[in-house]
């Protein structure tokens, strides 16, 4: 990782704007600049050498592209804004220039719009509940964003709940707001979590890889003993099994997991089928 | 000394309607272009650079979930909860069960099937749009489709 963000480090000193296709996979450093495939063709190959600011829009093909986390719009460049290994994902159907994002590593959370996070109520005023979701400030969640609530019939919500709800709203200027429903008014799991339970923190990156479809780690702690898990984006996870004990290593795995081999997780495994 | 003396006639005098018939093309020119000067000095204007607002084609997201295909976050197994357990079926089936649907979709109705209805529909919709005189050159066939006649009908030049 050191040696790769020094090379980093030294392309990003000798060049000022790198290829984003030609970089995919590799470090990519806060400040950077990308050249989107159709930028390229405008450029030039040797065109990273200097690189004025090129506005003859007209000539360049319009690909629709998808800055993700990690990545901002700044007029027509692309900057980079976190560090980590570049991404990208072909676009899934149609015409477009698919995704492009960071897979940084970071503990801070920042609210998203959408992001379903668990979230801890910590004051009861009036209407709205403050949650408090690890971001800079407080959520707020009104009481009546919860399944088959109305003015007369108030959800049952104590402070030092856990809340597994969603963002609505999720800006750097306003207050991040939280629902417990879908567009649809149901409540699809969201809500307050039920009674007991452990939750801890764990980093954003490993909550992302636990939730990826092909995710081994999930799959065989599955076939441990009857448990029950909810990821938060914002890196909190909430674990609850038949005993404390069984809780706690359930807890424990996912927490040592982050930094394991596949053939270290294996043992792990196996030895613990075995008692 | 007439010619020096030869009085001028003011500008405000030579902008009225009965004295334009007599002017010559010069002046005439001479005193448009004022009239336009006035005109534009008076209008009134933003002293803005243009805007050079353009349609971007980078959209930002700032989620996860759009990269990613994240799974549903809420998870049960051997039966602990079954009702997390239903919806996690739910949720994480949806975007496999939308790519089979497509496929159905698409093999519900052939391309060559679809070639072979609308042949026979060409005699139909073209007798709709015919002249009443070209409806006798479409004529129905045993099936019921309507074809049109491939010979027309043409002046027979008599044998003598």
């Amino acid at each position: 990782m050191a040696e790769a963000a020094s090379v980093a480090a030294e392309s990003l000193a000798g060049s000022r704007a790198r290829a984003a296709r030609t970089v995919l996979g590799q470090v990519v450093l806060p400040g950077e600049e990308l050249l989107l495939p159709e930028q390229e063709d405008a450029e030039g190959p040797g065109g990273a050498v200097e690189r004025p600011l090129s506005l003859n829009a007209g000539a360049r093909s319009r690909v629709r592209v998808v800055c993700g986390p990690g990545l901002r719009r700044c007029g027509d460049r692309l900057l980079v804004t976190k560090c980590g290994r570049l991404r990208h994902k072909e676009p899934g159907s149609g015409s477009g220039g698919g995704v492009y994002w960071v897979d940084s590593q970071q503990k801070r959370y920042v609210p998203v719009k959408g992001d379903h996070v668990i979230g801890i109520v910590t004051a009861k005023s009036g209407d709205i509940f403050k949650v408090d979701v690890g971001g800079s400030e407080p959520a707020s969640l009104s009481y009546l964003s919860f399944e088959g609530a109305t003015k007369r019939n108030r959800p049952n919500v104590q402070v030092g709940d856990l809340i597994y709800g969603q963002f609505v709203v999720a800006n750097k200027d306003m207050e991040p707001e939280m629902v417990c429903i879908d567009s649809c008014g149901r409540a699809n799991g969201m809500g307050v979590i039920g009674q007991d339970g452990l939750l801890f923190k764990v980093t954003l990156g490993l909550i992302r890889k636990l939730l990826a479809p092909d995710c081994e780690i999930i799959q065989e702690v599955g076939k441990l003993y009857p448990l029950e898990i909810v990821f938060g984006m914002n890196g909190r996870i909430w674990v609850k099994a038949k005993t404390i004990q069984q809780t706690l290593i359930l807890a424990n795995i996912l927490e040592a997991c982050e930094h394991m081999t596949s053939d270290q997780r294996k043992q792990i495994f196996s030895r613990l089928a075995e008692s | 000394m007439a010619a020096e003396r030869k009085t001028k006639l003011s500008k405000n005098l030579l902008r009225m309607k009965f004295m334009q018939r007599g002017l010559d093309s010069e002046t005439k020119k001479q005193l448009e272009e004022e009239e336009k000067k006035i005109i534009s000095e008076e209008h009134w204007y933003l002293d803005l650079p243009e805007l050079k607002e353009k349609e971007s084609f980078i959209i930002e997201e700032q989620s996860f979930l759009l990269c990613e295909d994240l799974l549903y976050g809420r998870m049960s197994f051997r039966g602990f909860n079954p009702e997390v357990e239903k919806l996690m079926l739910q949720m994480n089936a949806k975007h496999k069960a939308e790519e089979v649907e497509d496929e159905t979709v698409e093999l519900d109705v052939s391309d060559e099937e679809m070639a072979r209805r609308y042949e026979t529909l060409v005699g139909t919709i073209g007798k709709k749009f015919a002249r009443k005189r070209d409806h006798a050159n479409y004529e129905e066939d045993e099936n019921g489709d309507i074809k049109p006649i491939k010979a027309r009908k043409m002046f027979l030049k008599p044998q003598d």
